[in-house]
């Protein structure tokens, strides 16, 4: 007998609260609200799902859509070999989320990307600063309405840049 | 060059003396750093120019080698570094990267190093072949030959 698959159990067992699912290729996806994130993800590490392993946690601007920014969190199951995709979409006023730092030590570095790339705001985080870009720079890079030529240099430049 | 034969001829022994004792400190932040590497050991080996002695301390180095992307968060540092170092000094700036940002147009690297620090030898390339860097410091050479001396108790006009 072939092995229910993931996004058909979590279907099942959170009707209303899972979105919408697909999987190809083996690529399973979930797309769940905001304030389920925490609670999915404890449910998601115990047995016998086992999804002990965040493997990757990011965002995609969308710019012109309602709710602009999509976060992407990818857990990995060592126990059973499979791979889970969580998407929430979040909104440009209310731009916050759930940190998952306290469920992953990895998280802490991978949220601070995210706020300093495009200014996710994650609540619980023990420490949220930015962590590639110095102190005084001002905006965030990777969001589509970031000016392309635009430099924040830290010291004065010899000639006009 | 003006002046009579002794301060042309002593111009001429200073800058032969600098030319081969370049002490360098190597400041490598990307992969143009394993064309330095090759360039240094014995394949190609730029101590056969009198450039070999590797300092670590900008304070005993005449050239600087600035190899590899520079960041905007790492400009203060290399700006630093390069007023660490004593006169007379030289810079030599090696790979596309350093010398104009290179394929990185964007917020985060230095679109050249001359917006920092004045560069005497350009070498190009994505990476340059540790020939270039060995003809780079052959060019610097000359300059560094042909260049008028300052040193301390030099007569001021």
């Amino acid at each position: 007998m072939e092995k229910k698959k993931i996004t058909e159990i979590l279907k099942e067992k959170f009707p209303e609260k899972i979105k919408q699912t697909s999987a190809q290729f083996g690529d399973e996806t979930i797309v769940i609200e905001r304030d389920f994130l925490r609670d999915l993800c404890t449910f998601m590490m115990k047995e016998p799902y086992a999804y002990t392993m965040l493997l990757d946690l990011t965002c995609v601007d969308y710019m012109g859509e309602d709710l602009r920014f999509e976060m992407v969190y990818h857990l990995f199951s060592m126990a059973n070999n499979e791979r889970l995709r969580i998407k929430v979409r979040l909104s440009e006023k209310d731009l916050k989320i759930d940190s998952l730092t306290p469920l992953w030590k990895n998280a802490n570095w991978l949220e601070r990307e995210v706020y300093d790339m495009f200014g996710v705001h994650f609540e619980g985080h023990p420490y949220l600063v930015r962590l590639f870009m110095y102190d005084s720079f001002e905006g965030y890079p990777l969001r589509k309405d970031y000016p392309l030529r635009k430099r924040q240099p830290l010291i004065p430049m010899r000639r006009k840049v | 060059m003006s002046g009579g034969w002794f301060t042309t001829k002593l111009n001429y022994v200073i800058g032969w003396g600098r030319k081969f004792s370049l002490f360098h400190y190597p400041f490598i932040t990307a992969c143009c750093g394993m064309e330095y590497m090759s360039t240094a050991c014995a394949h190609w080996d730029f101590d056969r120019f009198g450039c070999g002695l590797t300092t670590f301390s900008p304070r005993q180095a005449d050239l600087i080698m600035v190899v590899g992307t520079i960041s905007q968060k790492e400009a203060p540092v290399l700006k630093t570094i390069y007023d660490q170092m004593c006169e007379p000094k030289w810079v030599l700036a090696i790979g596309a990267c350093t010398l104009s940002g290179g394929i990185y147009d964007n917020y985060a690297v230095v679109q050249g190093i001359d917006n920092i620090i004045p560069v005497d030898v350009y070498v190009p390339g994505c990476p340059p072949r540790p020939e270039t860097i060995l003809d780079a410091i052959v060019k610097l050479q000359e300059k560094i030959q042909n260049q008028e001396q300052e040193f301390r108790w030099k007569r001021r006009k």
